[in-house]
């Protein structure tokens, strides 16, 4: 792997319209049977302007911004030896259905232990008023030669 | 406002089991995450893939195991919006056999308390087949 990507900043990927049937269709993978991730109602009598995502949600946005990483032409990652490592997320507000998100993704480290790599990718997740919503960080492993 | 049923944070304890749940994962729960995330690795839904690049079987994607992994605390919480932190590391794999699927334990406990925010970091223990899958699995939840 290229270890200039490290404190490579990426443009921030197109608005993602977090839809409602999106929402449900999520927590019902995850099997979130929570009624404020289902029910209108619920989550507004919970004091939401909508139905609320499960805490992992913003990995649907994260995926645009790790394209973007895949992609990039000098990055050197075989995704074919990628292994998720670790994934943290820190909110500063629930996603709820009818937001519009934006990710900005930073390489914030890249490391080589052994035949082994290691990036790790920040992905800052606005909403439509820019203001912070989640920010997604994914370490990846990428495996070297066995 | 919040009318979502709210733990006692003051009777909490360090140690205390908030949750405890066991789900049964299928290939068909496999397939149902990979098209509500977009995560569509073959490895996750093809034995040929999977025998392929050396996995033991097809695996349960880490993101829907850390995306289920939660749900018992953001039960226990009330509302899952109370959920402000969630990280875990990707230990071991969960097979998904085509017959019996996976069986994934979850027991959740209290690690640790902080009384100015009142809130909680919940420590996930997160099991298959007797050993664990997610390591450093913490959850912190804002219950004010």
């Amino acid at each position: 792997m290229n270890p200039e990507l490290q404190g490579r900043e990426f443009p921030p990927t197109a608005p993602y319209v977090v839809g409602r049937e999106k929402v449900r269709e999520f927590a019902r993978a995850v099997f979130a049977t929570n009624p404020i991730n289902h029910d209108v109602e619920a989550a507004r009598a919970a004091g939401h302007a909508d139905i609320v995502a499960p805490p992992t949600f913003a990995v649907v946005v994260q995926e645009h911004t790790l394209a973007q990483l895949l992609a990039e032409p000098d990055a050197g990652i075989d995704f074919s030896r990628v292994v998720h490592g670790d994934q943290r997320f820190t909110s500063s507000r629930p996603i709820v259905a009818g937001d519009e998100l934006t990710a900005r993704l930073t390489v914030s480290s890249v490391k080589t232990l052994g035949a082994h790599s290691m990036v790790t990718a920040e992905s800052v997740i606005t909403g439509a008023d820019g203001e912070h919503v989640v920010t997604a960080i994914s370490t990846l492993v990428v495996r070297g030669d066995d | 406002m919040t009318t979502a049923a709210l733990p006692d944070f003051d009777a909490l304890a360090v140690g205390d089991v908030v949750a405890e749940r066991e789900t049964h994962l299928t290939r068909d729960s496999l397939v149902r995450y990979a098209g509500a995330s977009g995560d569509f690795n073959p490895i996750h839904y093809r034995d040929d893939v999977a025998a392929a690049v050396g996995l033991p079987g097809v695996l349960a994607h880490g993101m829907l195991t850390m995306g289920l992994a939660v749900q018992p605390v953001a039960d226990w919480a009330g509302d899952p919006a109370r959920v402000v932190d969630y990280q875990v590391r990707f230990t071991r794999p969960v097979v998904v056999d085509p017959e019996s699927g996976a069986d994934v334990a979850v027991t959740a406990k209290v690690g640790q308390l902080d009384a100015d925010a009142r809130a909680a970091r919940i420590d996930l223990t997160v099991t298959f087949e007797g050993a664990t899958v997610l390591g450093k699995a913490q959850v912190r939840v804002v219950l004010a």
